[in-house]
């Protein structure tokens, strides 16, 4: 078999073999249960609580648990305003790099709080040193919110008849401390010895073998490259993220970073069903997402490695396949796989220029942040999964028979009415984003002050694929991904708002949602399985689960798919 | 079922008065109780509006004929889903009238505590002038005008008006056999009968509304269910208002036909328009089973019950002990054995008396007259613990228990049969009660007496189970009896010596667990736990108090009525959710017929899209939009009739509806829209 594709299949299984000890060690850190590591990490912790003034056993109810996070996310998003606005005579700026002008940091700060990581500056030119770490904090912190909160569900889901749903702030501290941080330091520790920098000094001067003299940005990157691989949020370091060789420097950086896209979303699943003792249920979870993964990882590789047919029809031959926007040491498959990864799990970081990908990989990427749960952003990916569960649940109790329950719980008007404004809410943002960007560019509106220049302006390609690239990008902002269609000219205050104003949306209703049905289902009464009972854990049901989140997402995205990614393909081939 | 309205599903005086309704119901004040079909007649006004439009001039819409047929298939589309609703309103009304016609006004002779003259007098009335509390006199050949319980007297009662059955009923005051119906007739004797329901609220009263659709509520099931189909078709009202930019931007120009065709295939018009008969006909359904649901929430409760208590006599085994084997002992010839039995239990009126007669047969018994002269009947005793008879001749035989007749074995000196003894002990093990019969002192053998369990109740114990119900039985026997009888009959439980409140102590600890209960009773000592249970089924014969405290009335008093009801109640959920599904994918064919429709001319790639190669985009929309309309009445059967449940286990269940109404959803409307196409293109 092709080494290329080999390569693939390792990652992958890697990605799983991992993550199955590592849901292991979740389940524990989650229940309170006694690691190896405690005597590190308690004392940690301990300072922690004692500045913040927290005490970590003290329950909370799902509402308690939502305004912690909710209060603690504005003071995030306030502070970050600050850094990025003034940093340009703050300290820890030997590059002399300017401030952000406020609908950037707007956007940017939006952006990171909300594990989005969309970027519409470069890192080496737009931010300070202080700026760069206090993003890192946010990487480190949104993913734990993600996390905490997922845990606050997986906690709703074991109790029989509880409003004591666990401590936001302990769980959040926790995820960070024993989860993200221990991870972080191994993954950068193999960025660092493969060659990424890791310095506060200021731009390396370096003379090329033509003799000319280069200014060279570096800093603190393998750092941030870890959490930012690891906390599903995407957000590089440089301009052209894990493409550039001081972010991944070679083949194994690029499948420990690749590993890295994966390991704790995966990781969760696992975590979940050791936490319930519901392994069955983990597994059938696993196996939904997997196989939507696969189902649109096949493709990218089969599209990327056969190259494009236009420049076949010039008489040029693509032996690699389709290199265009590719870094020649990763090749296409490990690029499309990563593509995959990286949308599926609103990750966001990218080794290749998606915006050249062939259209049906970019329709890949797309649907993998239209459905946003085939493992999903850290935490959060199984809560966006837990809505099609309650959807699926409900359909199939009715074809069966029977009030709707899961896990024993019965799924009634209520929860019904909130899964359904969530499921909504998605395509929503994104349709009616694109939809505003697409007659304004089809007008070639004048923009005044949200643009310089009237709208068609901002798109680099017309036709199809810049209906794409629109898509894409309010996609990739409802989906908290924050990849991008990059020909798109999105560094001005109209796509700044739209997107920042999306990504808020799409990042915290998506959280309320799912734990306000948990919240109620764990204070509902407790119904025993029986033989009428339709059991979640079974293939069957899974079946029914991967039907609903395919007909659901297929349905409401097919028109606007069909209009940019589909018309494109079609017109190549 | 018994009652002759059986109605086919498709009566030709239904259909006339459904289709005078599905028109009446266009009304969008009525329509807007459903926001699936009414966002259906707004596209359809907006059409109507385009056409006139088109008339006084526009270009751009494409042909006035075409836009014609769009908007003439809309209407129809609504026309087919009220003529759903109203179909099954028709046949709910025509079962309603058929009980309603035992209602009709009939005269009352209303005692009067302080009449005009005398105290007691009696005034004749007509029944609706009845109110709560009155007390009014029956006699032989009259109907009875209104529900209530008997004060005085015992009467026989032609209850067939309600049931069906045509054996007439004893009813008597006091006791669980008190409660009279409204329309029944009275056969002998006179009654004195206290009204226990205001006029047009009893029992039949809430019933008829109830399948009338007049006072239906939605049930919280419905309710759900309808945010889900609301949720869908608020989506498709954003997709569609994407697409008009989208198209600008792709420089695609589109009609506002086509919209608004898209827009009423996307939307779950199918479920949407079925919806509220597939509600009624479940109360019809149940009402068909000669049930009287208090709500539509009671059906669907049903549906979801996990266990349910039943009474062992009468139920799970024929009233009392049958005689079920002679065992005759060691030296005694089997015909003596049965003679002597016969003989000793000539003049026992008792039912086990009578099964050994039974046993024994007729041969035997029509010998016996001979011995009869002269005999004297000895009876049982609590003393003697034996009963039997003294023959003119000097034969004495006794039958009783072991230990009674034992004595009388060893007083008299004989060794009892050690085969007698063993098949004695034998008989008490397997849940049976032996009976020795001693001939003279001397014992010759030993009747076998059992419970007969009901033949077939096993299977549907069997069935239940696979539904996830479990059976409790509830016995005044012993614990071991009562186990082995479980046993036998497949019971999954059972409460042993039980007393009325041992049962709502059950109940209450079940529900504790988590579990919804169904019970069926008829006494007045049953109404607490009625009451308790989350289903309580009471018997029409039975009393008012255990009536009021049940929430559905079970007009045939057939003790295993519960599994049709449960079925009923899985049923009516099930034709939700399999038409929902099938709705729902039928979309995938409908945006393969549509899309590349619209955008055909300016994105000529998108034929690649147009897999079932349908002739024009013209045609591609008319033939969706066709589809989707004859949809409708060709499922208003099975939404009628119901999805059928068969108990093979919820996954099972579920891969079998996916199969059939997923995949199937997924499969028709492309072979469907195929075929119209070919239709429309032909005659075009």
């Amino acid at each position: 078999m092709n080494t290329e594709i080999l390569g693939v299949i390792f990652i992958f299984a890697a990605s799983v073999a991992l993550a199955i000890p590592l849901g292991k060690y979740i389940s524990k850190v989650y229940g309170g249960e006694h690691t190896w590591l405690d005597r590190f990490f308690n004392p940690v912790e301990k300072i922690f609580f004692r500045i913040a003034g927290i005490d970590p056993l003290k329950q909370m109810g799902w509402k308690q648990n939502l305004i912690a996070l909710l209060t603690i996310n504005l003071i995030w998003f306030i502070l970050s305003m600050l850094v990025l606005t003034n940093m340009s005579w703050l300290p820890l700026n030997p590059d002399g790099n300017p401030s952000m002008s406020p609908d950037l940091a707007f956007n940017t700060s939006v952006s990171f709080v909300s594990n989005t990581n969309l970027q519409h500056y470069s890192g080496e030119s737009g931010l300070s040193y202080l700026g760069q770490l206090i993003l890192m904090l946010w990487q480190f912190i949104s993913a734990g919110t993600g996390m905490a909160i997922g845990a606050v569900v997986f906690i709703a889901m074991k109790e029989k008849t509880s409003e004591q749903l666990g401590n936001f702030y302990n769980l959040l501290v926790k995820s960070c401390v024993r989860i993200l941080l221990p991870i972080s330091i191994i993954v950068a520790l193999v960025l660092l010895f493969r060659g990424t920098p890791m310095t506060f000094d200021g731009k390396d001067t370096v003379v090329t073998l033509q003799g000319d003299t280069m200014q060279v940005s570096t800093g603190p990157v393998a750092a941030m490259v870890a959490i930012k691989q690891l906390g599903t949020n995407g957000g590089g370091y440089f301009g052209a993220n894990s493409s550039v060789p001081f972010e991944n420097p070679d083949y194994l950086t690029n499948a420990v970073e690749n590993i890295s896209i994966i390991l704790i979303p995966i990781a969760m699943i696992f975590a979940l069903g050791y936490f319930l003792k519901r392994k069955k249920l983990a597994w059938m979870i696993f196996g939904v997402m997997t196989a939507g993964f696969i189902l649109l990882v096949i493709p990218t590789i089969y599209y990327e490695m056969n190259g494009n047919p236009a420049i076949a029809h010039m008489g040029i031959s693509q032996p690699l396949g389709n290199m265009e926007g590719k870094e020649v040491r990763f090749g296409p498959a490990a690029s499309a796989l990563w593509e995959i990864n990286t949308t599926n799990t609103s990750n966001g970081s990218v080794n290749s220029m998606h915006d050249s990908s062939m259209p049906v990989s970019g329709m890949n990427a797309m649907l993998g942040m239209m459905v946003n749960a085939f493992y999903g952003g850290v935490g959060v990916g199984f809560l966006n999964f837990y809505i099609f569960i309650i959807i699926a649940v409900f359909i199939s109790g009715l074809m069966v028979g029977r009030t709707p329950e899961f896990l024993g719980k019965k799924i009634e008007a209520r929860e019904m009415k909130i899964a359904m404004i969530i499921f909504l809410l998605h395509p929503f943002l994104i349709l009616t984003g694109t939809a505003l960007a697409s007659y304004l560019a089809a007008h070639d509106t004048a923009m005044g002050w949200w643009y310089a220049g009237n709208a068609s302006a901002w798109l680099n390609n017309p036709g199809y694929h810049g209906f794409s690239e629109m898509l894409y990008e309010y996609t990739s902002s409802s989906a908290n991904n924050g990849s991008g269609f990059e020909g798109l000219g999105d560094g001005n205050p109209f796509w700044n708002i739209t997107c920042g104003v999306i990504m808020l949306l799409a990042r915290f209703l998506p959280i309320i949602g799912p734990v306000a049905i948990a919240g109620l289902l764990a204070k509902k009464k407790y119904i025993p399985e029986s033989a009428g009972t339709l059991k979640a854990d079974t293939a069957t049901f899974g079946m029914m689960v991967f039907a609903v989140i395919l007909v659901l997402v297929g349905l409401s995205f097919f028109p606007a798919l069909a209009l940019g990614p589909l018309a494109e393909h079609f017109s190549l081939y | 079922m018994k009652r002759k309205s059986q109605t086919q599903l498709f009566d030709k005086t239904l259909v006339v008065e459904a289709i005078k309704q599905s028109f009446v119901k266009l009304n969008p004040r009525i329509m807007f109780r459903n926001p699936v079909m009414f966002t259906v007649e707004v596209g359809t006004a907006y059409m109507l509006a385009v056409c006139i439009w088109i008339l006084t001039g526009e270009k751009s819409q494409g042909s006035f004929a075409y836009n014609l047929s769009v908007f003439f298939i809309l209407f129809l589309t609504l026309l087919f889903a009220n003529f759903a609703e109203a179909l099954a309103e028709a046949r709910g009304k025509a079962q309603a009238d058929s009980l309603r016609k035992t209602r009709e006004d009939t005269p009352a002779k209303l005692i009067q505590p302080m009449g005009d003259l005398y105290v007691n007098e009696i005034k004749i009335i007509s029944s609706s002038q009845l109110k709560k509390g009155d007390v009014f006199l029956c006699e032989a050949g009259e109907i009875i005008p209104m529900d209530g319980e008997i004060v005085e007297g015992i009467a026989t009662i032609d209850e067939s008006a309600i049931t069906g059955e045509s054996a007439p009923v004893i009813r008597e005051a006091g006791g669980d056999k008190s409660s009279v119906t409204g329309g029944t007739k009275v056969l002998s004797d006179k009654i004195k009968v206290k009204v226990t329901t205001e006029p047009g609220e009893s029992f039949l009263d809430k019933m008829i509304a109830l399948v009338e659709g007049a006072s239906r509520q939605k049930t919280p099931n419905e309710i759900a269910l309808t945010i889900l189909l609301a949720g869908f078709t608020l989506i498709f009202i954003i997709i569609c208002i994407t697409l008009s930019p989208f198209s600008d931007f792709a420089k695609a120009e589109i009609p506002i036909s086509s919209y608004i065709a898209l827009f009423v295939c996307l939307i779950p018009t199918t479920i949407g328009g079925l919806l509220s008969a597939i509600g009624i006909a479940g109360m019809d359904r149940a009402l068909r089973a000669n049930v009287i649901a208090k709500s539509g929430k009671a059906v669907e409760t049903a549906g979801d019950i996990d266990t349910r208590l039943l009474d062992k006599t009468g139920t799970i085994t024929i009233g009392n002990r049958k005689a079920t084997h002679f065992y005759p002992s060691t030296g005694i010839a089997e015909a003596d054995l049965i003679q002597a039995c016969a003989l000793s239990s000539l003049g026992d009126e008792t039912p086990e008396g009578k099964s050994i007669l039974e046993l024994s047969g007729k041969e035997i018994t029509s010998r016996l007259s001979s011995f009869v002269k002269g005999a004297v009947l000895i009876k049982f005793t609590a003393e003697t613990r034996t009963s039997g008879v003294n023959l003119q001749d000097g034969m004495q035989i006794r039958k009783g228990a072991y230990d009674a007749i034992r004595k009388i074995s060893d007083k008299s000196g004989n060794v009892f049969p050690a085969n007698t003894e063993n098949q004695v002990k034998e008989i008490s093990s397997n849940g049976g009660t032996p009976l020795v019969v001693a001939q003279d002192g001397k014992v010759i053998g030993v009747i076998e007496l059992q419970d007969i369990i009901k033949p077939g109740i096993q299977e549907r114990f069997q069935r239940l189970r696979k539904m996830g119900v479990k059976t409790v039985m509830v016995t005044g026997d012993n614990p071991l009896t009562a186990k082995y009888i479980a046993e036998k009959a497949g019971v999954d439980d059972f409460i042993a010596e039980a007393k009325p409140e041992d049962k709502m102590t059950y109940i209450r600890d079940e529900q504790h667990k988590g579990k919804l209960v169904a019970m069926m009773g008829d006494g007045t000592n049953d109404a607490p736990a009625l009451a308790q249970a989350d289903v309580g089924v009471a018997m029409n014969s039975g009393t008012q108090a255990a009536k009021e405290a049940g929430n559905m009335v079970d007009l045939d008093n057939d003790p295993t009525k519960l599994i049709e009801i449960v079925e009923i109640g899985k049923q009516l959920l099930m034709t939700r959710g399999t038409l929902t599904t099938f709705s729902i994918a039928n979309d995938v064919a409908k945006y393969f017929a549509i899309v590349p429709a619209l955008f055909i001319t300016s994105i000529p790639a998108l034929q690649a899209l147009n897999v079932m190669h349908l002739h024009s985009p013209q045609t591609a929309i008319l033939s969706a939009v066709i589809f989707n309309a004859i949809i409708i009445p060709l499922l208003i059967p099975l939404a009628l009739k119901g999805v059928t449940y068969k108990p093979i286990g919820a996954s099972a269940l579920l891969r079998r509806n996916l199969l059939y109404y997923g995949l199937g959803g997924i499969i028709i409307p492309f072979i469907g829209i195929k075929l119209i196409d070919i239709l429309v293109t032909l005659f075009s």
